[in-house]
């Protein structure tokens, strides 16, 4: 056999080409390990960092109830109690601890190991049960940051370092201890880290991708059936309507926003930061979205169902309310719950129409200033205290948490009304 | 009485409006139901809509307009020389007029004060009118359509029709955001470039927005030219694309292709959940993860990376977009012909031959319009980049500096109250002018080339 022959040449080079083959394959599958490699650790940095917020430190301290200071002119009806000087309870009972210390600012320094709500803490105790009075308790106090910071072996806690002696003595005496961080879930922000809850951002997201829900849902049903049950072909309209849905579902959230601002703020001149004004740019931002997935459960429900209905005389009307609708139905509440979940973890356009005040009360209506919960994880990632950042990566566990809970129940409803013809 | 209730009621009212057409079309017809030309019960939801509808549309227009007319009488009601002062000037004499009514402590100057009792007088007024006037509606809306009832009403087409009608609004909503979107910013937009002269904008190699307290401070006008913003802007996608491009469409082939489907099944949803993962959590890892991971690796290097690089903003974007340009590459490669691939096979190709050489050839049009797609996605990406890129404005192109983007920008120069006319608070919107049509162009032209495509193939 000549060499060079055409068959030589092939048979030298499938090993060449086999290992191509090889290449590309481990590339792409290099290429999906790595991805979900970033994912793991996406999520696995925000469980590292966000765990410890869960746990809150506290001290146990001997406090005295002294009547000199709780009622010092021995009223003690609830005004009074309330109005009462309990930090200086909290500041007798460290002294007390450390009797050593001396001087004002070495005992400024040992005042910060409590937190500021301690305080509130021992006035809410009084005013439950005011025989406290009078009596020495051992009551366990939240810590102030700092102290958690470093209970928690956080490195970057210097301000914490000098007040290592006084943590090392408390720790020795057990009066140091980790618990579940309840304020975490019933508080709404603060400017302590230690004090700062979810609550108030929780609430906010709820009235406001609640009333998203409801404000998207029937108005995204609506429009899909129109489109695809009674809109006349070849419409100038209609085309437009739908060349304009395609073009929003590709607009950046944050024009929203400006819509927003310019429309439903300027000029009709809503309250700002309120859970209605987030929840109308919302509904018009997920419009869209919904809107689109309706449309292909409508296209799902075969075409006989219709027949049959209007071969039985069914007005055009009665055919979709009757039939139609209610077998696309399911598709369409499951296409709205993941949108509303895409709209749950939405922050830009709420930027924009200033939910993001520091807003401490937690709010009770659609008319109330509020913030949602992405938008507390900005403000408090952006914050410069470990304490803060701590609390954003647990607020975006929980966060992460109703987004897969809402998820969750959108499968399930396709799993369980899902038909197939 | 707060428009919750007034809706619950007039929800109410039209459930009875409902009852009352109903006997009335029973009663009319003397028990003879097939005298009707409809059935009996539309011609209830006849009386409803009448009921209802009305009252609700009112209901909503007042709330809208409500508002703005209060504050008109307010403002015709204040002192002569509060009137004549500039409109920002009284924009925030309104400001001080709101917190006098949300704080219980009144505000000391008397004449806010009376502003703010007269503001409450008209809104519970106002509110009474509302109440009054919806309800009334409501009321004569019933009786209207109750009277028109007559055995020969055609009750099924007239309500089919408005049924009709309202599918059709809520579908041309989307007509009407748009506009409000163009609208919004146009406005704005023509506003600024009345302050700042266009060419100033669009082809400025500076911005600092940040006006000078003291008109005799250096930069005082503030200088708005936005293209050291586009060039951040395509700094941060260009990092981005350069990591979501090769990824996803690497995964796409091999999801499409190679994976056994075992892999499949699990790393689809996989891929979904971190599509599905909000900015907001993409800006933390960013900005506290990545970030300071960047600057040690810098210092290792002997590189100086800047703790808000381009490189770190871009990087996680690109990690945000590669399951949506794995999934539009994926659909597109499954959407070549298995016609084509076999022929390749005949003709004795291999596996990676067949993919490199004629199924991305063909599917090239859809992937190449995805990546527009994706790389519009990046362009008006603002979370990331709000918490992990950098605020002041820099010409470079060099991804390991810190840069700004426009989203950015709209960002900080909107949070916090501002007043309405300012240069700052306008060049945000003229930025978001600028934000709307790049994207809308790139998804004008992705749409029609994957439209294109899609169609020689069918």
């Amino acid at each position: 056999m000549s060499k060079g022959h055409t068959v030589d040449r092939i048979v030298a080079s499938i090993a060449r080409r086999r290992a191509r083959e090889t290449r590309l394959k481990w590339a792409g599958f290099m290429a999906v390990a790595v991805t979900l490699a970033l994912l793991a650790l996406l999520l696995g940095s925000i469980v590292a960092l966000g765990w410890r917020a869960f746990q809150q430190t506290y001290l146990a301290l001997d406090v005295y109830f002294d009547p000199q200071v709780i009622a010092p002119d021995g009223r003690l009806d609830e005004e009074s109690l309330r109005q009462a000087d309990y930090e200086s309870l909290v500041r007798q009972a460290l002294r007390e601890l450390f009797p050593q210390v001396e001087g004002r600012t070495q005992q400024r320094m040992l005042y910060r190991l409590v937190s500021s709500g301690g305080a509130d803490y021992l006035s809410h105790m009084v005013l439950a049960d005011p025989r406290l009075i009078g009596t020495r308790q051992r009551v366990w106090l939240p810590a102030s940051s700092d102290v958690d910071m470093f209970a928690k072996g956080q490195t970057g806690a210097q301000r914490a370092a000098s007040l290592q002696p006084w943590i090392d003595h408390l720790l020795a005496q057990g009066r140091i201890e980790k618990r579940f961080n309840k304020t975490f879930f019933t508080a709404g922000d603060s400017r302590e880290p230690e004090l700062a809850g979810i609550l108030g951002a929780l609430s906010g997201s709820f009235y406001t991708i609640g009333l998203t829900l409801l404000l998207s849902f029937p108005l995204g049903v609506a429009a899909a059936v129109y489109l695809e049950e009674f809109a006349p072909k070849k419409n100038f309209w209609v085309d437009l309507i739908e060349v304009n849905i395609n073009n929003l579902a590709a607009v950046p959230s944050i024009v929203f926003g400006l819509l927003g601002l310019a429309v439903f703020l300027n000029a009709f001149a809503l309250p700002r930061s309120t859970p209605l004004v987030g929840a109308l740019v919302l509904t018009l931002m997920t419009l869209p979205t919904i809107i689109i997935t309706s449309r292909v459960s409508l296209q799902a429900v075969p075409p006989w169902i219709r027949e049959a209905a209007l071969g039985v005389g069914a007005s055009k009307m009665q055919m979709v309310l009757h039939h139609v609708l209610p077998l696309a139905l399911p598709g369409m509440l499951t296409g709205a719950i993941i949108g509303t979940a895409r709209a749950l973890g939405e922050t830009a356009p709420l930027l924009m129409i200033g939910m993001v005040a520091f807003i401490v009360d937690i709010p009770r209506g659609l008319l109330d200033p509020a913030t949602v919960l992405p938008v507390q994880i900005y403000l408090w990632a952006d914050s410069a205290e470990r304490g803060f950042v701590e609390r954003a990566a647990a607020a975006i566990l929980v966060l992460l948490v109703f987004m897969l809970l809402m998820n969750a129940l959108a499968i399930f409803l396709r799993r369980h009304f899902e038909r197939r013809w | 009485m707060s428009i919750s209730t007034l809706i619950w009621i007039l929800l109410g009212l039209s459930s009875l409006a409902y009852y009352l057409g109903l006997k009335r079309a029973l009663a009319i017809s003397g028990g003879q139901v097939r005298h009707l030309h409809s059935l009996p019960s539309y011609y209830g939801y006849y009386t409803a809509l009448w009921c209802g509808l009305p009252a609700l549309a009112f209901l909503i227009l007042w709330t809208l307009l409500e508002e703005r007319i209060i504050i008109l009488a307010v403002g015709a009601s204040l002192p002569e020389e509060l009137q004549n002062l500039p409109s920002e000037r009284l924009e925030l004499v309104f400001n001080q007029v709101r917190t006098a009514l949300s704080s219980a402590n009144a505000s000391e100057d008397p004449v806010i004060c009376a502003a703010a009792d007269r503001y409450r007088a008209l809104q519970a007024i106002s509110n009474r009118c509302l109440a009054v006037v919806a309800l009334m509606a409501a009321g004569l809306g019933a009786m209207w359509a109750r009277r028109r009832i007559r055995p020969d009403l055609p009750a099924r087409n007239l309500v089919e029709k408005t049924l009709e009608t309202l599918l059709a609004a809520s579908s041309a909503l989307a007509i009407l955001t748009t506009v409000g979107i163009l609208l919004s910013v146009l406005f704005e937009s023509i506003r600024f470039f009345e302050l700042v002269p266009a060419t100033e904008f669009l082809f400025g190699l500076n911005w600092s927005p940040q006006l000078a307290i003291r008109p005799d401070q250096v930069g005082a006008s503030g200088a708005f030219g936005f293209i050291p913003l586009l060039v951040g802007t395509l700094l941060t996608s260009a990092v981005a694309m350069a990591v979501a491009a090769p990824i996803g469409l690497l995964s796409a082939i091999y999801l499409a292709e190679f994976a056994h489907p075992q892999v499949r099944a699990v790393a689809k949803p996989l891929l979904e959940i971190l599509a599905g993962v909000p900015t907001v959590v993409y800006g933390f890892f960013a900005a506290l993860v990545v970030a300071p991971f960047l600057r040690q690796a810098g210092e290792v290097l002997g590189l100086t990376i800047a703790s808000e690089s381009a490189l770190g903003a871009g990087l996680v974007m690109g990690i945000m977009i590669v399951p949506f340009v794995s999934s539009i590459s994926e659909d597109v490669i499954h959407a070549v012909p298995q016609s084509l691939r076999d022929g390749a096979y005949a003709l004795g190709a291999t596996r990676a031959e067949a993919i490199t050489q004629v199924v991305i050839p063909a599917a090239l049009p859809g992937i190449v319009g995805g990546m527009l797609l994706a790389i519009s996605r990046a362009i008006g990406e603002t979370m990331i980049v709000v918490m992990a890129a950098g605020l002041t404005a820099k010409l470079t192109i060099n991804p390991l500096d810190s840069v700004t983007t426009i989203t950015v920008q709209i960002v900080t120069l909107l949070i916090g109250d501002q007043e309405f006319d300012s240069p700052k608070t306008l060049a945000a919107f003229a930025l978001g002018l600028v934000l709307f049509v790049l994207t809308l162009g790139l998804n004008v032209i992705a749409l029609y080339v994957v439209r294109k495509y899609r169609e020689s193939y069918e």
